[in-house]
């Protein structure tokens, strides 16, 4: 084995030995890694009761209420499992829209409700024009009327 | 056809070839960046929710793919370095650094400009950001340690084991969004499905890419000249060549 063999058999395990001991620790870290819960994670307990966390999921269809009098919106967050309500006072962003992905970070109430701080959206992956938008919608509709037609 | 690639670790043969390669890829850069800008900037159509914030990407992408690539090419050159005990390599590391801390330092930048009209926050401490924060201060503190260590070759090797520590950093950076809950969004274009993406978005994307890859080649063989000027400066292969530069001059 020549010195430089060794000298890169070295580095290699040396490579492999770190890779195995970050893995063990993001692992192990898991949870704190997670930037919100899901509301079947809030429902089934995994989510922290005694500080403030974060919770994302679509804003269900037709749930968002807005207060007449105040900046107070209500509206109920799903990841098509479980649904969450949820009440926030402040300015939503411009990307907010019921059935687009929404993060909330607040608090849980004891009724089951979570009381929001922060609202954020949270856009997908699909980059399209409007036409191409209103195209994919025209035929949602077509197929939900055959479909109904059929029954 | 077979080629001595050990002709080309020595930093004797590899200036002038720098030289000329630094120079075509800086012109092809350039035409590919003002390509890019048309297709991404007019042609492109707006997007359906964002508007034309989105047009932000064709910065955003391009940067932090490149940062991520830098990184590599960057702990590729310091394995060589390590094993060959190579000057050249670890000079190509330290080339490297500086442009991909810039390219770190860019997404972040356009990163939080976009996050503020489309998530309404500038940052938020999701994997993906973070680990790309991590990022950046990684290529800094390679820059720093460089500083920080008087003699070259020490600092050489010192470099190369900090950067090939920090290499585990950026498949986690990639794969953020795939294993974690995160607020970035999820990869748009990736190598195994279809982009999620117009096809004019796509190319502007595309095009951008090829001319952040150029504008790296080019601006990093500029800088190893420089280094093999500043670290060579005792050898004679250089005096002779700068005396014959003045005398050609005259």
């Amino acid at each position: 084995m020549k010195p430089r063999h060794r000298r890169f058999a070295w580095i290699g395990a040396g490579l492999v030995a770190l890779g195995v001991a970050v893995a063990l620790v993001l692992n192990a870290f898991q949870s704190n890694l997670v930037f919100f819960f899901t509301p079947s994670q809030v429902i089934a307990r995994e989510a922290p009761t005694a500080r403030p966390f974060r919770i994302g999921g679509l804003v269900e269809q037709g749930s968002l209420e807005r207060d007449p009098n105040s900046l107070t919106v209500h509206f109920r967050v799903t990841d098509t499992a479980q649904t969450i309500p949820v009440t926030y006072t402040g300015l939503l962003p411009d990307l907010f829209k019921e059935g687009k992905g929404v993060v909330a970070q607040g608090t849980l109430a004891p009724d089951g409700s979570f009381h929001a701080t922060e609202v954020l959206a949270k856009h997908d992956e699909n980059y399209m024009p409007p036409a191409a938008k209103d195209a994919i919608e025209q035929a949602h509709k077509t197929k939900a009327m055959t479909m109904s037609s059929m029954k | 056809m077979l080629i001595n690639w050990f002709r080309f670790a020595s930093p004797v043969s590899f200036y002038p070839i720098a030289g000329r390669w630094s120079f075509a890829f800086g012109a092809l850069a350039a035409v590919l960046a003002g390509a890019g800008l048309v297709v991404g900037l007019w042609i492109a159509p707006t997007d359906a929710t964002q508007g034309d914030a989105y047009r932000i990407i064709f910065i955003h992408v391009p940067t932090a793919w490149m940062a991520m690539f830098i990184y590599l090419v960057m702990a590729a050159w310091s394995a060589l370095a390590l094993g060959f005990n190579t000057r050249l390599s670890a000079m190509m590391a330290q080339a490297l650094a500086p442009t991909g801390a810039l390219m770190a330092g860019l997404a972040l930048w356009t990163g939080a400009f976009w996050g503020r009209p489309t998530w309404g926050t500038y940052w938020a401490w999701d994997a993906r950001m973070t680990s790309t924060l991590i990022l950046l201060f990684l290529y800094l503190g390679v820059i720093a340690l460089r500083s920080a260590i008087e003699e070259p070759r020490r600092a050489d090797r010192a470099c190369a084991v900090l950067a090939l520590v920090g290499a585990v950093n950026v498949p986690i950076i990639y794969f953020s969004v795939q294993w974690w809950n995160t607020l970035h969004q999820g990869s748009s274009i990736s190598l195994t499905a279809a982009p999620k993406m117009a096809m004019t978005m796509l190319a502007g994307i595309l095009i951008m890419t090829a001319a952040a890859w150029c504008y790296t080649i080019a601006i990093v063989l500029s800088r190893v000249q420089a280094i093999i000027v500043e670290r060579e400066r005792g050898a004679g292969w250089l005096e002779s060549l700068i005396e014959w530069r003045a005398g050609s001059e005259h």
